[in-house]
């Protein structure tokens, strides 16, 4: 019997994979991916609460839908951001992104 | 054993597999690559979910839009050998970084373990795509309205930012 903690954990899981390469990696590009994890692991766990606590009231599917939205901006404006950084540097390594030394 | 229960693990193992892959590969396509197989587990996990909508969005956006939208950030920013061998490595936080989160991890799993969740009783809904219609376009009118304007905003203001300087400096 799969219960909601089965979800849960593998959402709990899937979230930690995904910030130890938000954590850890060198490329940007690498980390809005990472990111992306992030939040699909969110949505599981909203949408396996709608289905276990509270089935008949979708309002967690509907959370996820609006999610979902915000990922996507997120993802766009992120990579965006990503090339013109790339265009001025020539780089996307984070390690290098030090206009706030002096 | 159910048929529901093989297709949980099932699709379990292919997701988290692949979503290991995207962080432990060192080329970027091939994460990127994992990175579809990964969306693509998440929707059949919806379908185990009876989120039959949410599994068509997830396709569509995620498996669809977003992944085509980071290869083709990968192809715009090459390095200057133009190799992509190790272009996705860690960096010097590596080790301080999998401490945290295995420490994150613990922390998660023990309270998802001990909290007591009140089960919901009601009956699930047969016709999601139809509630999810009638939801957003009554209580959620609003939020609805103003994600469509977040997304015509992010996408003129990602036009913006990535668009070729006229003069440099």
């Amino acid at each position: 019997m799969i219960t909601l903690n089965h979800y849960l954990l593998l959402s709990a899981i899937l979230f930690c994979i995904g910030l130890y390469g938000a954590l850890s990696k060198k490329n940007a590009i690498a980390i809005l991916i990472c990111i992306e994890l992030m939040l699909n692991a969110v949505n599981i766990n909203l949408v396996a609460f709608t289905k276990f606590l509270t089935p008949g009231d979708l309002t967690g599917q509907i959370f996820a839908i609006f999610v979902i939205v915000v990922a996507a901006c997120e993802i766009a404006v992120g990579l965006a951001i990503i090339i013109a950084i790339y265009r001025d540097r020539s780089s996307v390594d984070v390690e290098n992104l030090d206009w706030l030394k002096w | 054993m159910e048929l529901h229960v093989i297709a949980f693990w099932l699709i379990a193992f292919v997701t988290l597999g692949s979503a290991l892959a995207v962080v432990f590969l060192t080329n970027i396509v091939h994460s990127a690559l994992a990175l579809i197989l990964t969306f693509l587990g998440i929707a059949g996990l919806y379908l185990t979910l009876n989120a039959d909508f949410l599994a068509a969005v997830q396709v569509l956006v995620y498996a669809g839009a977003v992944s085509i939208l980071i290869v083709f950030g990968i192809m715009l920013i090459t390095r200057g050998d133009g190799r992509m061998a190790d272009t996705n490595i860690f960096g010097k936080y590596k080790y301080t970084a999998a401490i945290v989160i295995t420490a994150f991890l613990g922390v998660l799993s023990h309270y998802i373990i001990k909290t007591p969740w009140q089960m919901g009783t009601a009956a699930l809904s047969e016709n999601t795509m139809g509630d999810i219609a009638e939801l957003l376009f009554s209580d959620y009118v609003i939020p609805f309205e103003l994600a469509a304007i977040l997304l015509t905003v992010a996408m003129v203001g990602a036009i913006v930012i990535a668009r070729e300087v006229k003069n440099p400096k």
